[in-house]
């Protein structure tokens, strides 16, 4: 479902849940976040959130792994630890049992790896298989990541590469480079536990993670919340290998048509960005990373911080008075 | 000639089988599309692989005509 018609669909469900009669809910419906966050105490907030998808790529096991690194993302996207998952699954009845098995232990191992617990799930026949995670996390009430808190001055990081969502479209297409799609693979299965913690040591002022909005309407979603204009400089945007190749070849999913006329007439782009990279900064990304608004005074800290740990992290723009995006 | 009949089809399907009909080479090709936005991933996917494209509007549907630079 594209972003305009689940707005849509949504929207009545508004009102039914007021925040005066649900004190505790901190982030709920009234707002788009990453996921949902409810105050148990002045100590410990619950973070829940679920996401699942057919498959992305043809190994059963990284399918799991990366299904579950992506829906236990919005957890690290809302500033928390993950505690416990249960399997969301939908399968054919004529798959295969060990591919199922091999499915379950991705996903498994990668809960593990995340310190949490599977602890349970719930399966229907479906034709088409589907895999994913509902998750439960926490947080303290006083360390919850929003997309609303960047401020103008910010700068902007990414903390992996774009393009896994035009890769693995490629690779349904028989035109991508098996090479590309490991990269692809690897950037995908990486938990975004890492990233999280060391933006939160940098102070750091609002999160989201980028999935299926892709980075602009992920991006315009923390425009808005903050109440910030975000610039990006195109030229510092990283992509995985492969991922402008394809873009050229216009191998683009659905979503990148339905994110483009929906958060579209609100990015601006500069004169000479050619047209398949616009077009790719539109497209669906799975279990991509996160998008950071970060105080300036703390962006070489962070610059070191996440170099010391092996990790990706790519200053791409910064927050400024106004609204909206301009991709320069 | 060749006839790629992607009505009915969304991205990346109908990009793709049009792609394919480009590969095997039999112009000039004729896609028949949908939607607007399939009209315009079509052209522009064949655009950048080397190919003119004219667009026929038929009703609710276009015929895309490809053919080799």
């Amino acid at each position: 479902m594209g972003p305009e018609a689940l707005a849509q669909v949504l929207r009545p469900l508004r009102g039914m849940f007021p925040p005066e009669r649900f004190p505790r809910l901190l982030v709920g419906l009234e707002v788009s976040d990453d996921a949902a966050v409810y105050k148990v105490s002045d100590d410990v907030a619950v973070i829940n959130t679920l996401d699942f998808f057919t498959p992305v790529v043809d190994d059963p096991y990284d399918y799991g792994a990366i299904a579950a690194a992506n829906a236990m993302s919005d957890v690290y996207a809302m500033g928390g630890e993950v505690v416990l998952a249960l399997n969301i699954c939908g399968f054919p009845p004529d798959l295969g049992s060990e591919i199922v098995a091999e499915i379950l232990r991705g996903g498994a191992e990668t809960v593990r790896e995340a310190g949490g617990a599977l602890a349970g799930g719930h399966t229907v026949e479906d034709p088409e298989p589907k895999y994913g995670l509902a998750v439960m996390g926490m947080v303290h009430p006083e360390r919850i990541l929003t997309k609303g808190g960047a401020r103008p001055g910010d700068i902007l990081a990414l903390t992996k590469p774009l393009g896994v969502g035009i890769i693995t479209t490629a690779a349904k297409a028989d035109a991508a480079d098996p090479a590309d799609v490991a990269g692809a693979i690897v950037s995908m299965k990486r938990l975004n536990r890492d990233a999280a913690r060391l933006a939160q040591e940098a102070g750091v002022h609002a999160c989201t993670d980028i999935t299926g909005f892709a980075l602009l309407g992920h991006a315009l979603e923390m425009a808005e919340r903050s109440g910030v204009r975000l610039r990006f400089d195109f030229e510092r945007l990283p992509f995985l290998d492969g991922a402008t190749r394809y873009a050229e070849g216009w191998l683009f999913p659905g979503g990148t048509c339905r994110n483009e006329s929906y958060f579209g007439p609100r990015v601006e782009f500069s004169a000479g960005i050619p047209q398949e990279i616009k077009q790719l900064l539109f497209t669906p990304e799975t279990s991509g990373g996160l998008l950071l608004a970060l105080p300036p005074a703390s962006a070489e800290a962070a610059v070191m911080a996440f170099s010391a740990a092996g990790h990706g992290f790519w200053i791409v723009g910064s927050a400024m008075d106004g609204e909206g995006i301009r991709i320069a | 000639m060749a006839t790629v009949d992607a009505r009915g089809l969304s991205c990346p399907q109908l990009v793709i089988l049009a792609r394919k009909a480009i590969e095997a080479g039999q112009f000039p090709i004729e896609v028949l599309v949908d939607s607007v936005t399939s009209r315009e991933n079509v052209r522009r996917m064949a655009e950048k692989a080397g190919c003119s494209v004219a667009v026929n509007e038929m009703g609710d549907e276009f015929s895309l005509t490809l053919t080799r630079r």
